[in-house]
């Protein structure tokens, strides 16, 4: 358990790094977020209303300062508040994770559902015409930039079918299930193009290192029939990297897909904090970049945590 | 020598070096200018031309030639690839070495610190930096490189680990050679193998990035052009304009697409152990 206690140790300090990273970076941005939030109209503020409102957001401080209630604040709960939306920086946050959530939870089943099957099949038909044309597809599916495939995409549904897309609306899926679905379903697509690819590939390989170890033989030799020994005895243990990668993915994914939410004029995480940079929202910027990055490493820490679990040679040997 | 002829007779490293060396030549030549028609220009009665003998892959929406905007934004796009890797490469190595090296607190301390930038997505990180510095050309390289240093700097410091603590490295030490002869000597120079094949991959990546930024607005500053831009620009035309999505698209994918197979194929020749991966 050496290597879980470890790994459990350097995560507050990871945290507070991140947090000190993203409240020096923000900061550094040209330009005050008052100005910012204004636009034009801050010219028109005298001194005194400026020094109001730099009091009220809390940024009239020195960095140390402003740091250390921010930091404290964390405990609470409290994450400071959004200049540009005017409400608790949480509340902005939550609003968007379900989409995002949503998102990477959808582009992951895609690229499962997809993969596993796909390089199980290569696989098993090692060095064939098939193996080959999956490979080719994979290796396709992974240079393939997300927007590259989004804009494709919509263009294939335009011009061959003359629908467009529903872009800007985002409707939860409690509220009306089949049309979240329906606007959701592309972005998912989209995302999981190459998600799918890189399962495909490590599923493939995985699976041909499975099917060469001496307990497959065996169970071949027992007289196990072909289907049993792939899905009953080599996959469980080839999916073992599989779990890795798509935790990894998702974990990424969880930090909002910018580019894909900007075709589709999604409101997801990534398209806020893009937002929240150019207008110079501190307190946003500082508490999105941490809520996302708390979030890559929780999954992180709970891929390798399985990994170890799955594997003892990592519990036991350390790094 | 031995490595290239190796590329050559592994069948991906066929595809993926031929498609790279095309690319170079692309490249160089949108970089130097010598491409069919001036990239800036707006040939003002031609515009949205269909492919023709004289525009062979169009103009856009100002007239300009497609081909043209395309092989410069290639260099624009490689160029951005190059540094950003080259100096990803450099940080990644100093730091993964010295951290094997002098062990502990510095060890300690250079690895939490590439903890810390690995907890942000790559986008994001590369967002934040071009936000604080201005978007340009070499922002993109600074952030693209700041992005992939703490993935070298892994990539070094493991292998350097267990280098230090083998037998031809203790016998150099007790010879008496110097620490910079061991590190570069007999450390670096066993660290080629797994940094060559980073270094494809991360050029991929790298070439991802930059055309990522630039779709968003973060990168190449039009008018100059880049893949990535190119393609934002196309999304409001596309429907009567297919030639200025289909171009750039394909450019893109292809030019990731021979680093990647270069980068599979090179994995394969330098390191027997992983050769299914």
């Amino acid at each position: 358990m050496n290597y879980v206690i470890r790994r459990l140790q350097a995560f507050p300090l990871v945290l507070i790094g991140v947090s000190v990273v993203v409240f020096i970076a923000i900061r550094l941005v040209p330009g005050d977020s008052i100005t910012a939030m204004l636009g034009t109209e801050a010219g028109l503020l005298t001194p005194q209303q400026r020094d109001s409102l730099a009091i009220y957001f809390g940024i009239d401080q020195p960095w140390p300062v402003q740091y250390w209630r921010w930091f404290t604040g964390l405990f609470r709960g409290d994450l400071g508040i959004s200049v540009t939306y005017g409400k608790p920086v949480l509340a902005v946050i939550l609003e968007r994770f379900p989409l995002t959530l949503e998102l990477a939870l959808l582009s992951m089943l895609i690229a499962l559902s997809i993969g596993v099957p796909a390089g199980v099949y290569a696989a098993t038909r090692n060095e064939r015409p098939a193996d080959l044309g999956v490979r080719i597809a994979a290796m396709i599916g992974q240079s393939t930039p997300s927007f590259v495939v989004g804009l494709v995409l919509i263009y294939i549904l335009s011009a061959g079918f003359g629908v467009l897309p529903t872009m800007g609306i985002f409707t939860p899926f409690w509220q009306d299930p089949l049309q979240n679905l329906s606007q959701m379903i592309l972005p998912a697509i989209t995302l999981g193009c190459a998600f799918a690819a890189s399962v495909t590939r490590v599923s493939r390989s995985a699976m041909l290192d499975v099917l060469s170890d001496d307990y497959v033989r065996t169970a071949r030799s027992k007289g196990a029939s072909e289907r049993s020994v792939i899905w009953r005895h080599a996959l469980p243990n080839a999916l073992v990297p599989v779990v890795t990668l798509s935790g990894i993915e998702f974990g990424y994914l969880l930090g909002g897909a910018v580019i894909v939410e900007q075709i589709y004029a999604l409101p997801g995480l990534g398209r806020m904090v893009l937002e929240a940079i150019l207008q110079r929202d501190y307190a946003l910027v500082q508490g999105a970049v941490l809520f996302i990055a708390l979030n890559f490493m929780i999954v992180n820490l709970l891929v390798d945590l399985a990994y170890a679990a799955l594997d003892p040679r990592i519990r036991l040997e350390g790094r | 020598m031995r490595v290239v002829k190796a590329i050559f007779s592994h069948p991906s490293g066929r595809i993926g070096g031929a498609i790279v060396l095309v690319y170079l030549l692309v490249a160089l030549l949108g970089a130097v200018g010598l491409t069919p028609h001036d990239p800036l220009m707006q040939y003002r009665i031609d515009r949205l031309h269909a492919p023709t003998s004289s525009y062979w892959m169009g103009t856009d929406l100002f007239g300009r030639d497609v081909m043209s905007r395309l092989m410069k934004g290639v260099g624009q796009s490689f160029t951005v690839a190059f540094f950003s890797v080259a100096l990803a490469t450099l940080a990644g190595t100093v730091l993964g070495l010295t951290a094997a090296w002098y062990g502990k607190r510095w060890d300690t301390v250079m690895m939490r610190m590439m903890d810390v930038l690995l907890a942000f997505p790559a986008i994001l990180l590369a967002l934040l930096i071009v936000t604080i510095v201005g978007p340009g050309t070499w922002t993109s390289v600074a952030a693209i490189s700041i992005v992939y240093t703490p993935i070298f700097t892994r990539v070094v410091r493991g292998p350097a680990l267990s280098l230090k603590a083998r037998d031809f490295v203790d016998a150099a030490r007790t010879f008496g050679s110097s620490r910079s002869y061991i590190l570069t000597r007999h450390l670096l120079l066993n660290l080629v193998a797994p940094l060559t094949v980073q270094v494809t991959l991360a050029l991929a990546w790298a070439l991802l990035t930059e055309a990522g930024l630039s779709f968003l607005g973060l990168g190449t500053q039009p008018p100059a052009s880049s893949l990535g831009l190119m393609l934002s620009d196309s999304r409001n035309l596309m429907e009567q304009a297919p030639w200025l999505l289909a171009f750039p698209a394909v450019a893109i994918m292809l030019s990731i697409l021979g680093f990647n197979l270069l980068g599979d194929a090179l994995r394969d020749i330098l390191d027997p152990k992983t050769r299914r991966a």
